[in-house]
Protein backbone atom coordinates (compact mmCIF):
# COMPACT_ATOMS: atom_id res chain seq x y z
CA UNK A 1 0.00 0.00 0.00
CA UNK A 2 1.65 3.37 -0.86
CA UNK A 3 1.61 6.18 1.76
CA UNK A 4 -1.22 8.64 1.88
CA UNK A 5 -1.00 12.25 0.17
CA UNK A 6 -2.87 15.05 -0.24
CA UNK A 7 -2.70 13.65 -4.45
CA UNK A 8 -4.12 9.85 -2.91
CA UNK A 9 -7.01 8.57 -4.12
CA UNK A 10 -9.23 6.92 -1.59
CA UNK A 11 -11.78 4.36 -2.41
CA UNK A 12 -13.90 2.33 -0.36
CA UNK A 13 -11.71 -1.23 -0.11
CA UNK A 14 -12.72 -4.11 -1.93
CA UNK A 15 -15.55 -6.22 -0.44
CA UNK A 16 -16.48 -3.72 2.01
CA UNK A 17 -19.88 -1.50 1.10
CA UNK A 18 -20.59 1.94 2.65
CA UNK A 19 -24.24 2.64 2.61
CA UNK A 20 -26.80 4.90 4.46
CA UNK A 21 -29.24 3.24 6.68
CA UNK A 22 -32.84 5.53 7.22
CA UNK A 23 -33.06 3.25 10.11
CA UNK A 24 -30.19 3.99 11.86
CA UNK A 25 -29.91 7.65 10.48
CA UNK A 26 -26.10 6.93 9.53
CA UNK A 27 -23.52 5.78 7.27
CA UNK A 28 -22.92 1.90 7.58
CA UNK A 29 -20.09 0.09 6.13
CA UNK A 30 -20.64 -3.69 5.90
CA UNK A 31 -18.69 -6.28 5.43
CA UNK A 32 -17.99 -10.03 5.63
CA UNK A 33 -19.50 -10.70 9.57
CA UNK A 34 -19.80 -7.14 10.41
CA UNK A 35 -20.94 -3.45 10.08
CA UNK A 36 -19.61 -0.27 11.10
CA UNK A 37 -22.51 2.44 11.93
CA UNK A 38 -20.09 5.31 10.97
CA UNK A 39 -20.72 8.97 13.18
CA UNK A 40 -21.45 11.62 10.96
CA UNK A 41 -18.23 13.11 9.90
CA UNK A 42 -16.94 9.35 9.27
CA UNK A 43 -20.08 9.22 7.19
CA UNK A 44 -19.55 12.64 5.26
CA UNK A 45 -15.75 11.69 4.63
CA UNK A 46 -16.09 8.20 3.43
CA UNK A 47 -18.90 8.55 0.83
CA UNK A 48 -16.65 11.03 -0.91
CA UNK A 49 -14.02 8.44 -1.22
CA UNK A 50 -15.00 7.76 -4.77
CA UNK A 51 -11.25 6.39 -5.87
CA UNK A 52 -11.73 9.37 -8.51
CA UNK A 53 -10.90 12.41 -5.90
CA UNK A 54 -8.17 12.74 -4.22
CA UNK A 55 -8.12 13.93 -0.41
CA UNK A 56 -7.11 17.50 -1.50
CA UNK A 57 -10.37 17.29 -3.27
CA UNK A 58 -12.04 15.73 -0.42
CA UNK A 59 -11.07 18.30 2.39
CA UNK A 60 -11.87 21.50 -0.01
CA UNK A 61 -15.25 19.54 -0.68
CA UNK A 62 -15.80 18.75 2.80
CA UNK A 63 -14.85 22.70 4.12
CA UNK A 64 -17.11 24.18 1.68
CA UNK A 65 -19.86 21.63 2.51
CA UNK A 66 -19.45 22.40 6.34
CA UNK A 67 -18.44 25.93 6.12
CA UNK A 68 -15.36 24.92 7.96
CA UNK A 69 -11.59 25.42 7.84
CA UNK A 70 -8.20 23.12 8.38
CA UNK A 71 -9.85 20.04 8.75
CA UNK A 72 -7.12 18.53 6.02
CA UNK A 73 -5.44 17.20 9.49
CA UNK A 74 -8.84 15.36 10.65
CA UNK A 75 -9.30 13.95 7.43
CA UNK A 76 -6.09 12.94 7.15
CA UNK A 77 -6.00 10.99 10.45
CA UNK A 78 -8.89 9.64 9.57
CA UNK A 79 -8.34 8.10 6.47
CA UNK A 80 -5.00 6.48 7.91
CA UNK A 81 -6.97 4.61 10.45
CA UNK A 82 -9.73 3.76 7.76
CA UNK A 83 -6.47 2.62 5.48
CA UNK A 84 -5.06 0.86 8.75
CA UNK A 85 -8.49 -1.46 8.70
CA UNK A 86 -8.87 -1.75 5.38
CA UNK A 87 -12.11 -0.02 4.98
CA UNK A 88 -10.40 2.04 2.27
CA UNK A 89 -7.67 1.48 -0.12
CA UNK A 90 -5.85 3.76 -2.69
CA UNK A 91 -6.52 3.95 -6.64
CA UNK A 92 -3.37 4.68 -8.43
CA UNK B 1 -38.08 -4.31 31.84
CA UNK B 2 -35.33 -2.76 30.22
CA UNK B 3 -34.18 1.13 30.39
CA UNK B 4 -32.76 -0.21 26.76
CA UNK B 5 -35.16 0.95 23.96
CA UNK B 6 -35.88 -1.92 21.46
CA UNK B 7 -33.68 -1.30 18.37
CA UNK B 8 -34.08 -2.78 15.24
CA UNK B 9 -33.39 -6.39 14.14
CA UNK B 10 -30.49 -4.86 12.29
CA UNK B 11 -29.21 -8.82 11.79
CA UNK B 12 -31.29 -11.30 9.93
CA UNK B 13 -30.64 -14.92 9.25
CA UNK B 14 -32.82 -17.27 7.23
CA UNK B 15 -32.60 -21.07 7.82
CA UNK B 16 -34.00 -21.52 4.46
CA UNK B 17 -33.93 -25.53 4.69
CA UNK B 18 -32.74 -27.57 7.32
CA UNK B 19 -31.79 -30.29 4.06
CA UNK B 20 -27.89 -30.96 3.62
CA UNK B 21 -26.19 -33.89 2.47
CA UNK B 22 -23.92 -33.52 5.36
CA UNK B 23 -23.65 -35.36 8.64
CA UNK B 24 -21.97 -33.32 10.78
CA UNK B 25 -21.16 -34.40 14.66
CA UNK B 26 -20.93 -30.80 15.72
CA UNK B 27 -24.29 -28.94 13.60
CA UNK B 28 -26.20 -27.17 15.70
CA UNK B 29 -29.74 -27.81 13.79
CA UNK B 30 -31.98 -29.16 16.12
CA UNK B 31 -31.73 -32.78 16.77
CA UNK B 32 -35.66 -33.25 16.02
CA UNK B 33 -35.33 -31.20 13.15
CA UNK B 34 -36.63 -34.16 11.02
CA UNK B 35 -40.55 -33.88 12.34
CA UNK B 36 -40.39 -29.85 12.05
CA UNK B 37 -43.08 -28.62 9.45
CA UNK B 38 -42.81 -27.95 5.50
CA UNK B 39 -40.50 -25.14 4.39
CA UNK B 40 -41.91 -21.88 3.45
CA UNK B 41 -42.51 -21.30 -0.06
CA UNK B 42 -40.41 -18.45 -2.43
CA UNK B 43 -43.24 -15.90 -1.62
CA UNK B 44 -43.28 -15.92 1.98
CA UNK B 45 -39.21 -15.77 2.06
CA UNK B 46 -39.64 -12.52 0.27
CA UNK B 47 -42.36 -10.97 1.88
CA UNK B 48 -39.83 -11.57 5.06
CA UNK B 49 -37.13 -9.69 3.50
CA UNK B 50 -39.48 -6.73 2.76
CA UNK B 51 -40.87 -6.65 6.16
CA UNK B 52 -37.00 -7.01 8.18
CA UNK B 53 -35.28 -4.41 5.79
CA UNK B 54 -38.31 -1.61 6.43
CA UNK B 55 -37.17 -1.73 9.50
CA UNK B 56 -33.97 -1.47 9.47
CA UNK B 57 -32.31 -4.94 8.90
CA UNK B 58 -29.36 -4.76 6.88
CA UNK B 59 -26.93 -7.52 7.32
CA UNK B 60 -28.66 -10.86 6.16
CA UNK B 61 -27.19 -14.90 6.29
CA UNK B 62 -28.49 -17.65 4.46
CA UNK B 63 -27.86 -20.68 5.85
CA UNK B 64 -29.30 -23.70 6.69
CA UNK B 65 -29.33 -27.37 6.36
CA UNK B 66 -27.45 -26.28 2.67
CA UNK B 67 -29.57 -23.01 1.05
CA UNK B 68 -28.11 -23.83 -1.80
CA UNK B 69 -30.76 -27.12 -1.78
CA UNK B 70 -33.55 -24.62 -2.89
CA UNK B 71 -34.35 -24.05 -6.15
CA UNK B 72 -35.41 -20.02 -5.58
CA UNK B 73 -31.96 -19.40 -3.83
CA UNK B 74 -31.16 -17.19 -6.46
CA UNK B 75 -34.47 -15.17 -6.23
CA UNK B 76 -34.28 -15.01 -3.18
CA UNK B 77 -30.56 -13.24 -3.22
CA UNK B 78 -31.80 -10.87 -5.66
CA UNK B 79 -34.75 -9.15 -4.03
CA UNK B 80 -32.65 -8.75 -0.87
CA UNK B 81 -30.09 -7.36 -3.28
CA UNK B 82 -32.65 -5.00 -4.41
CA UNK B 83 -33.48 -4.45 -1.40
CA UNK B 84 -30.18 -3.24 0.36
CA UNK B 85 -29.13 -6.15 2.56
CA UNK B 86 -25.49 -7.45 2.44
CA UNK B 87 -25.56 -11.19 1.76
CA UNK B 88 -23.63 -13.99 2.99
CA UNK B 89 -24.46 -17.17 1.84
CA UNK B 90 -23.03 -19.79 4.20
CA UNK B 91 -22.08 -23.31 2.76
CA UNK B 92 -20.46 -26.20 2.74
CA UNK B 93 -20.08 -25.95 -1.02
CA UNK B 94 -21.70 -29.10 -2.02
CA UNK B 95 -23.88 -28.86 -5.49
CA UNK B 96 -22.00 -25.12 -5.82
CA UNK B 97 -21.58 -25.43 -9.52
CA UNK B 98 -19.82 -22.69 -11.23
CA UNK B 99 -22.68 -21.62 -13.11
CA UNK B 100 -24.54 -21.46 -9.63
CA UNK B 101 -21.80 -19.45 -8.13
CA UNK B 102 -21.78 -17.24 -11.23
CA UNK B 103 -25.89 -17.02 -11.05
CA UNK B 104 -25.66 -15.64 -7.54
CA UNK B 105 -23.14 -13.65 -8.30
CA UNK B 106 -25.44 -11.91 -10.56
CA UNK B 107 -28.03 -11.94 -8.64
CA UNK B 108 -26.13 -9.76 -5.94
CA UNK B 109 -24.78 -12.09 -3.09
CA UNK B 110 -21.93 -10.58 -1.10
CA UNK B 111 -19.97 -12.95 0.23
CA UNK B 112 -19.75 -16.96 0.47
CA UNK B 113 -18.57 -18.24 3.76
CA UNK B 114 -17.36 -22.08 3.03
CA UNK B 115 -16.83 -24.86 5.68
CA UNK B 116 -14.59 -26.54 6.38
CA UNK B 117 -14.46 -29.64 8.56
CA UNK B 118 -10.38 -29.66 8.53
CA UNK B 119 -7.60 -29.55 6.15
CA UNK B 120 -7.22 -33.35 5.91
CA UNK B 121 -8.91 -35.21 3.46
CA UNK B 122 -9.83 -38.12 5.69
CA UNK B 123 -10.54 -36.31 9.02
CA UNK B 124 -13.11 -34.05 6.91
CA UNK B 125 -14.93 -37.09 5.08
CA UNK B 126 -14.98 -39.01 8.68
CA UNK B 127 -16.38 -36.01 10.65
CA UNK B 128 -19.03 -35.22 7.68
CA UNK B 129 -19.63 -38.61 6.52
CA UNK B 130 -19.17 -37.74 2.89
CA UNK B 131 -16.72 -37.41 0.78
CA UNK B 132 -16.57 -34.19 0.27
CA UNK B 133 -13.22 -32.36 0.52
CA UNK B 134 -11.70 -32.14 -2.77
CA UNK B 135 -15.26 -30.66 -3.58
CA UNK B 136 -14.85 -28.13 -0.77
CA UNK B 137 -11.67 -27.30 -2.45
CA UNK B 138 -12.98 -27.01 -6.49
CA UNK B 139 -15.45 -24.63 -4.70
CA UNK B 140 -13.44 -22.18 -2.92
CA UNK B 141 -11.03 -21.97 -6.15
CA UNK B 142 -14.58 -21.01 -7.76
CA UNK B 143 -15.44 -18.83 -5.06
CA UNK B 144 -11.83 -16.53 -5.75
CA UNK B 145 -12.34 -16.72 -9.13
CA UNK B 146 -16.11 -14.92 -9.13
CA UNK B 147 -14.07 -12.16 -6.72
CA UNK B 148 -15.95 -12.61 -3.51
CA UNK B 149 -14.18 -11.69 -0.63
CA UNK B 150 -12.80 -15.65 0.30
CA UNK B 151 -13.74 -16.05 3.61
CA UNK B 152 -13.24 -19.89 5.28
CA UNK B 153 -15.10 -21.85 8.24
CA UNK B 154 -13.64 -24.17 9.79
CA UNK B 155 -15.39 -26.05 13.25
CA UNK B 156 -12.71 -27.37 15.77
CA UNK B 157 -12.94 -29.66 18.03
CA UNK B 158 -10.90 -32.77 20.11
CA UNK B 159 -10.18 -34.51 16.64
CA UNK B 160 -8.95 -31.43 14.00
CA UNK B 161 -8.00 -28.68 16.68
CA UNK B 162 -4.22 -30.31 16.68
CA UNK B 163 -4.19 -29.74 12.71
CA UNK B 164 -4.18 -26.31 13.06
CA UNK B 165 -1.21 -25.57 11.43
CA UNK B 166 -2.23 -27.73 8.36
CA UNK B 167 -5.76 -26.00 8.79
CA UNK B 168 -4.36 -22.45 8.45
CA UNK B 169 -1.78 -23.77 5.68
CA UNK B 170 -4.62 -24.38 3.32
CA UNK B 171 -6.06 -21.42 4.00
CA UNK B 172 -3.13 -19.35 3.10
CA UNK B 173 -2.80 -21.49 0.05
CA UNK B 174 -6.27 -20.92 -1.18
CA UNK B 175 -5.90 -17.04 -1.14
CA UNK B 176 -8.61 -16.78 2.26
CA UNK B 177 -9.25 -13.38 3.68
CA UNK B 178 -10.71 -14.42 6.53
CA UNK B 179 -10.46 -17.56 8.50
CA UNK B 180 -13.03 -18.12 11.23
CA UNK B 181 -11.26 -21.18 13.51
CA UNK B 182 -14.70 -21.54 15.01
CA UNK B 183 -14.51 -23.89 18.22
CA UNK B 184 -17.71 -26.36 18.33
CA UNK B 185 -20.40 -24.59 20.09
CA UNK B 186 -22.22 -27.35 22.24
CA UNK B 187 -26.03 -27.55 20.48
CA UNK B 188 -28.32 -29.39 18.86
CA UNK B 189 -25.83 -32.27 17.74
CA UNK B 190 -22.84 -30.74 18.94
CA UNK B 191 -24.01 -31.36 22.57
CA UNK B 192 -25.29 -34.99 21.88
CA UNK B 193 -21.64 -35.08 20.93
CA UNK B 194 -20.00 -33.42 23.86
CA UNK B 195 -17.99 -35.53 25.67
CA UNK B 196 -16.04 -36.70 21.99
CA UNK B 197 -15.95 -33.20 21.02
CA UNK B 198 -14.54 -31.08 23.68
CA UNK B 199 -11.08 -30.57 23.59
CA UNK B 200 -8.36 -30.57 26.41
CA UNK B 201 -7.19 -26.95 27.59
CA UNK B 202 -3.10 -28.08 26.51
CA UNK B 203 -4.89 -29.03 23.03
CA UNK B 204 -6.50 -25.48 23.22
CA UNK B 205 -3.54 -23.68 24.31
CA UNK B 206 -1.28 -25.23 21.48
CA UNK B 207 -3.75 -24.34 18.28
CA UNK B 208 -3.63 -20.55 20.05
CA UNK B 209 -0.05 -20.59 20.20
CA UNK B 210 0.00 -21.77 16.08
CA UNK B 211 -2.95 -18.87 15.36
CA UNK B 212 -0.75 -16.34 16.21
CA UNK B 213 2.50 -17.30 15.05
CA UNK B 214 0.76 -17.60 11.56
CA UNK B 215 -0.74 -13.83 12.51
CA UNK B 216 2.15 -12.08 13.22
CA UNK B 217 3.88 -14.06 9.44
CA UNK B 218 0.60 -12.83 7.37
CA UNK B 219 -0.45 -10.25 9.26
CA UNK B 220 -3.31 -8.47 7.62
CA UNK B 221 -3.23 -10.16 4.51
CA UNK B 222 -5.06 -13.17 6.18
CA UNK B 223 -7.39 -12.34 9.21
CA UNK B 224 -7.93 -14.96 11.66
CA UNK B 225 -10.97 -15.19 14.47
CA UNK B 226 -10.16 -17.42 16.95
CA UNK B 227 -13.13 -18.22 18.78
CA UNK B 228 -12.29 -20.11 22.13
CA UNK B 229 -14.80 -22.78 23.39
CA UNK B 230 -16.91 -21.21 26.54
CA UNK B 231 -16.52 -23.66 28.20
CA UNK B 232 -12.95 -22.76 29.14
CA UNK B 233 -14.15 -19.04 30.25
CA UNK B 234 -14.89 -17.90 33.38
CA UNK B 235 -17.07 -15.36 32.11
CA UNK B 236 -19.98 -15.87 29.85
CA UNK B 237 -20.18 -14.51 25.89
CA UNK B 238 -22.59 -11.76 25.47
CA UNK B 239 -24.67 -14.37 23.58
CA UNK B 240 -26.19 -12.48 20.62
CA UNK B 241 -25.62 -9.19 22.57
CA UNK B 242 -29.20 -10.38 24.54
CA UNK B 243 -31.45 -11.78 22.88
CA UNK B 244 -34.18 -9.92 21.10
CA UNK B 245 -31.49 -7.04 21.10
CA UNK B 246 -29.93 -7.35 17.04
CA UNK B 247 -30.83 -10.56 15.89
CA UNK B 248 -33.57 -12.35 14.27
CA UNK B 249 -33.25 -16.12 12.78
CA UNK B 250 -36.04 -17.82 11.31
CA UNK B 251 -36.19 -21.54 11.09
CA UNK B 252 -36.96 -22.98 7.21
CA UNK B 253 -41.14 -23.89 8.62
CA UNK B 254 -41.55 -19.88 9.33
CA UNK B 255 -40.58 -20.22 13.20
CA UNK B 256 -38.80 -17.20 14.35
CA UNK B 257 -36.02 -17.33 17.07
CA UNK B 258 -34.18 -14.83 19.20
CA UNK B 259 -31.28 -16.99 18.81
CA UNK B 260 -30.07 -19.90 16.46
CA UNK B 261 -30.74 -22.15 19.00
CA UNK B 262 -33.73 -21.27 21.05
CA UNK B 263 -36.29 -23.50 19.30
CA UNK B 264 -35.05 -25.98 21.95
CA UNK B 265 -35.92 -23.35 24.80
CA UNK B 266 -39.12 -24.84 27.08
CA UNK B 267 -41.88 -22.59 27.15
CA UNK B 268 -41.29 -20.18 25.06
CA UNK B 269 -43.76 -20.07 22.62
CA UNK B 270 -41.93 -18.74 19.33
CA UNK B 271 -44.09 -17.10 17.16
CA UNK B 272 -44.54 -18.13 12.87
CA UNK B 273 -44.23 -15.53 10.08
CA UNK B 274 -46.82 -17.62 8.42
CA UNK B 275 -48.99 -16.08 11.18
CA UNK B 276 -47.54 -12.74 11.97
CA UNK B 277 -45.79 -9.95 10.25
CA UNK B 278 -41.88 -9.15 10.85
CA UNK B 279 -42.72 -5.90 12.78
CA UNK B 280 -45.11 -7.79 15.43
CA UNK B 281 -42.90 -10.32 16.17
CA UNK B 282 -39.77 -8.19 16.56
CA UNK B 283 -41.58 -5.55 18.73
CA UNK B 284 -44.95 -7.47 20.71
CA UNK B 285 -44.27 -11.05 20.56
CA UNK B 286 -43.67 -12.57 23.83
CA UNK B 287 -41.39 -14.67 23.24
CA UNK B 288 -38.81 -11.79 22.11
CA UNK B 289 -40.05 -9.73 25.02
CA UNK B 290 -38.98 -12.74 27.71
CA UNK B 291 -35.60 -11.83 27.44
CA UNK B 292 -34.94 -8.42 26.91
CA UNK B 293 -33.85 -6.36 30.18
CA UNK B 294 -32.78 -8.07 33.42
CA UNK B 295 -36.02 -8.85 34.68
CA UNK B 296 -36.44 -11.92 33.94
CA UNK B 297 -32.54 -12.96 35.49
CA UNK B 298 -32.22 -15.38 38.53
CA UNK B 299 -29.48 -14.49 41.18
CA UNK B 300 -26.12 -14.20 40.89
CA UNK B 301 -27.34 -12.41 38.17
CA UNK B 302 -29.87 -10.14 38.78
CA UNK B 303 -27.44 -8.24 41.30
CA UNK B 304 -24.14 -8.80 39.21
CA UNK B 305 -22.95 -5.89 38.13
CA UNK B 306 -21.61 -7.23 34.96
CA UNK B 307 -25.20 -8.06 34.09
CA UNK B 308 -25.01 -5.37 31.36
CA UNK B 309 -21.72 -6.48 29.46
CA UNK B 310 -22.84 -10.54 28.99
CA UNK B 311 -26.70 -10.64 29.84
CA UNK B 312 -26.59 -13.27 31.71
CA UNK B 313 -24.61 -15.28 28.72
CA UNK B 314 -26.47 -17.72 26.86
CA UNK B 315 -30.02 -18.67 27.41
CA UNK B 316 -29.72 -22.35 25.98
CA UNK B 317 -26.17 -23.16 27.52
CA UNK B 318 -28.15 -21.99 30.73
CA UNK B 319 -30.81 -24.54 29.91
CA UNK B 320 -28.77 -27.60 28.53
CA UNK B 321 -26.40 -27.59 32.07
CA UNK B 322 -28.94 -26.66 34.59
CA UNK B 323 -32.52 -27.64 32.73
CA UNK B 324 -33.58 -23.86 33.71
CA UNK B 325 -33.21 -21.10 30.72
CA UNK B 326 -33.71 -18.28 33.33
CA UNK B 327 -30.13 -19.45 34.90
CA UNK B 328 -26.74 -17.90 34.99
CA UNK B 329 -24.86 -19.07 31.81
CA UNK B 330 -22.77 -22.05 34.24
CA UNK B 331 -19.69 -20.95 32.15
CA UNK B 332 -19.90 -18.15 34.64
CA UNK B 333 -17.81 -19.02 37.65
CA UNK B 334 -19.86 -17.69 39.90
CA UNK B 335 -22.60 -19.88 38.78
CA UNK B 336 -23.54 -22.34 41.09
CA UNK B 337 -23.45 -24.81 38.30
CA UNK B 338 -19.99 -23.53 36.82
CA UNK B 339 -19.01 -27.28 38.03
CA UNK B 340 -20.78 -28.78 35.64
CA UNK B 341 -18.64 -26.70 32.78
CA UNK B 342 -15.17 -27.83 34.89
CA UNK B 343 -16.46 -31.41 35.18
CA UNK B 344 -16.63 -31.34 31.64
CA UNK B 345 -13.52 -30.11 30.71
CA UNK B 346 -11.79 -32.00 33.34
CA UNK B 347 -13.18 -35.14 31.11
CA UNK B 348 -11.72 -33.92 28.35
CA UNK B 349 -8.51 -33.75 29.49
CA UNK B 350 -8.55 -37.31 29.94
CA UNK B 351 -10.55 -38.55 27.03
CA UNK B 352 -8.10 -35.89 24.81
CA UNK B 353 -5.57 -38.33 25.74
CA UNK B 354 -7.04 -41.37 23.44
CA UNK B 355 -6.13 -41.40 19.71
CA UNK B 356 -8.69 -41.34 17.64
CA UNK B 357 -12.78 -40.30 17.57
CA UNK B 358 -14.67 -43.82 18.07
CA UNK B 359 -17.43 -43.62 15.09
CA UNK B 360 -19.55 -45.76 17.59
CA UNK B 361 -19.44 -43.24 20.00
CA UNK B 362 -20.70 -39.73 18.01
CA UNK B 363 -24.33 -39.15 16.69
CA UNK B 364 -24.14 -38.17 12.95
CA UNK B 365 -26.93 -35.70 12.03
CA UNK B 366 -29.62 -37.58 10.21
CA UNK B 367 -32.92 -36.86 9.02
CA UNK B 368 -34.13 -40.02 9.50
CA UNK B 369 -33.75 -39.49 13.03
CA UNK B 370 -35.22 -37.28 15.81
CA UNK B 371 -34.02 -37.09 19.31
CA UNK B 372 -35.74 -35.08 21.53
CA UNK B 373 -33.66 -32.42 24.10
CA UNK B 374 -31.96 -33.44 27.12
CA UNK B 375 -30.40 -31.63 29.54
CA UNK B 376 -27.78 -32.63 31.85
CA UNK B 377 -29.93 -32.04 35.09
CA UNK B 378 -33.32 -31.72 35.62
CA UNK B 379 -35.16 -28.28 36.17
CA UNK B 380 -35.67 -27.43 39.81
Amino acid sequence: MSELGEGSRPAIAPGMRLQWEEAQQAHVLLYPEGMVKLNGSAGAIMSRCDGVRTVNDIVADLERSFGASNLAKDVHAFMTMALERRWLELRP
Amino acid sequence: MSARPVGPPLWLLLELTYRCPLHCVFCYNPTDFARTGPELDTADWLRVLREARALGAVQLGLSGGAPRARDDLEVIVAEAHTLGFYINLITSGIGMTQARIAALKAAGLDHIQLSFQDSTREMNDFLSSTRTFELKSKVAALIRAHDYPMVLNVVLHRHNIDHVAEILAMAEAMGAQYVELANTQYYGWAWLNRDELLPSREQLERAEAVTKAFRERLGKRMQIYFVVPDYFETRPKPCMNGLGSVFLALAPDGMAMPCHAARMLPNLTLPNVRDLSVREIWYDSPAFNRFRGDAWMKEPCRSCPEKHKDFGGCRCQAYLLTGDADNADPVCDLSPHHGLVTAAVARAAGAAASPAPRPQALVFRDHRISIPVVTETAPR
